[in-house]
């Protein structure tokens, strides 16, 4: 497996990320070097092993359906955003 | 640590720190400092205790916070430019904890961005230096709340560890680091990397210390449902080991590991056999695939958690955007340090489609594999004894024009880490140039009273 300069176009566009002419040809070599590092597990046997994705097997966590006051209040929230308008955070145009 | 009395004024301890802060100023381990809140704290303190109230178990003890955990004070950066200018607006839980029982708060500690990295060279901010060596890093991410604690200027700090970043700084800088069983204290508040290994911890200069940080943070949180019922309760002396045997890693004693660092990990195991426990060497072939696994999985849970920086709700967004597409792309690129970009792409890759099945699935299934060899370990002994990392603090710049070579150095700390395990950085010498090392105690899970007991046994 070799990372080619598409692959990395590719993983920016999923990644949003907008990268200028100069990043992208190390980001290729760093990636590349990176992923043939993972190679080595391929000397691991692991056909009819089960995945580990969460170390304590947990199942749902419940609570009850109490509404609870929220530490923040709107404006504290709202007086993050970049702009703001009745209530509402304001972006640039969609469409 | 000094606890604010009748006798000594909340007031002058916090001052005392303040200054030493200052004094320190070039190592730059803070981003940025908390003075004139942390003054009117005190001052508050020292009226409770005048009051003949109970101030707390740390009453007016002044601490350095890791800069990714959440307060109103100030700035919560991550050392992220993407959150420069954010005011947090929420408190995160292990610091309510910690602030309830009377400690404060002086100042926030520099990080590699966001926690991607092991030497803090990745902050925004710039590096910190290491506290023996001006000239070295600090080890990371959790650089600057080590440095802190090493320097004297707080008696603990908070950090958090989600491959090293707490165990690998403290093992640079000489102190005592905790890296707790996963779940142990609540990431409600914290800024989150990977949150299957994210683990909330301290540092401090000696095994009691860290003992009374850990047992005021850890324990169940309705806002953290990952978290465990509160296990750390006992009196110390009281979590003694039942097999008193220890296994020593040999995997992680051969080549490439510093001749300095094995001999100061023997010395530690002649210790432990004086204090009566019977040291084996043993192998553990998986562990040296767990550096390729935690850089699929983490980087992975890393796409993840970060896609939330969207320029919108909060933090940085791009002036030079012009279209809802270009807020998040910009905004990404301009808020992102290049360790943060890389890792967000190897996240991306493992996950997408064609690639999911050879990376992000085959880590996980190896993950399984490296647990039961842990839990096979467990059997036989109490706890596993190597380094913390492969050599003593390297010099600021030498690894940073080769990522791969920089997680290297994470070769020791992140096998714990991908299997919930509590992990101990232990002071145990110094290289002959003066270079703290440390060594490592890793257990079963909720061990980790018992890790702090085995290295109070032979603490100097």
């Amino acid at each position: 497996m070799s990372i080619t300069r598409e692959d990395v176009l590719h993983l920016a566009e999923l990644s949003s990320i907008s990268l200028d002419e100069s990043q992208i040809e190390p980001l290729k070599k760093d990636l590349d070097n990176i992923v043939n590092y993972f190679s080595q597990l391929d000397e691991l046997d692991t056909d009819n092993v089960e995945p580990t994705y969460q170390c304590f097997d947990m199942q749902n966590v419940w609570r009850e359906d109490n509404i609870e006051e929220f530490e923040a209040k709107r404006d504290n929230l709202l007086a993050l955003t970049v702009e703001s308008e009745d209530n509402q955070i304001k972006v640039p145009k969609v469409l | 640590m000094k606890i604010a009395d009748k006798n000594t004024k909340a007031v002058d301890l916090v001052r005392a720190a303040l200054e030493k802060a200052k004094k320190y100023e070039d190592y730059h381990a803070f981003i940025s400092m908390n003075e004139a809140h942390a003054l009117d704290r005190a001052r508050e303190i020292d009226e409770k205790i005048a009051r003949g109230e109970d101030a707390g178990r740390l009453a007016g003890v002044p601490f350095a916070l890791k800069d990714n955990y959440l307060s109103p004070e100030g700035h919560t950066t991550a050392a992220a430019k993407m959150l420069e200018d954010f005011p947090a607006p929420i408190t995160a839980t292990a610091v309510a904890r910690i602030e309830a029982e009377g400690a404060i708060m002086i100042g926030r500690t520099n990080l590699d961005a966001y926690a991607h990295g092991g030497s803090t060279e990745n902050s925004y901010f710039g590096p910190t230096s290491n506290a023996y060596d001006k000239t070295r890093v600090s080890g990371g991410s959790s650089g600057g709340s080590a440095v802190a604690v090493a320097l004297d200027i707080v008696p603990f700090a908070l950090g958090s560890d989600t491959g090293g970043s707490i165990r690998q700084p403290a093992s640079f800088n000489g102190v005592y680091g905790i890296k707790p069983t996963f779940g142990t204290v609540s990431r409600y508040g914290v800024v989150a990397m990977a949150s299957s290994t994210d683990t909330m911890g301290c540092f401090a200069k000696n095994v009691e210390d860290v003992n009374l940080v850990m047992s005021i943070m850890a324990g169940k949180d309705a806002k953290d449902s990952t978290t465990l019922d509160d296990f750390w309760t006992k009196p110390l002396e009281e979590a003694k080991p039942s097999k008193k045997k220890i296994g020593l890693i040999k995997d992680f004693m051969g080549d490439g590991v510093d001749e300095e660092v094995k001999a100061a990990i023997y010395d530690y195991a002649d210790k432990l056999k004086k204090a009566g426990y019977e040291i084996d060497e043993i192998s553990m072939p998986t562990l040296k695939y767990a550096l390729a696994i935690y850089y699929i999985v983490v980087p992975a849970e890393i796409a993840s958690n970060l896609s939330r920086y969207d320029g919108i709700r909060y933090g940085l967004r791009s002036k030079n955007a012009k279209d809802l597409d270009s807020v998040y792309n910009m905004t990404r690129d301009e808020g992102f340090m290049p360790e943060n970009k890389r890792r967000i792409m190897i996240g991306n890759f493992v996950l997408s489609s064609g690639f999911f099945d050879a990376y992000y699935l085959k880590a996980q299934k190896a993950r399984t594999l490296l647990i039961n060899e842990y839990n096979k370990a467990f059997e036989k002994y109490d706890a596993l004894l190597c380094p913390v990392a492969p050599r003593p603090a390297f010099k600021i710049g030498e690894n940073t024009s080769d990522p791969l070579q920089m997680y290297l150095e994470d070769v020791m700390t992140t096998p714990p880490s991908l299997a919930g395990l509590p992990g101990l950085s232990v002071p145990a010498g110094k290289s002959k140039a003066g270079l703290p090392i440390g060594a490592q105690l890793v257990g079963p899970r909720q061990s980790d009273q018992m890790l702090l007991h085995i290295a109070s046994e032979v603490e100097e």
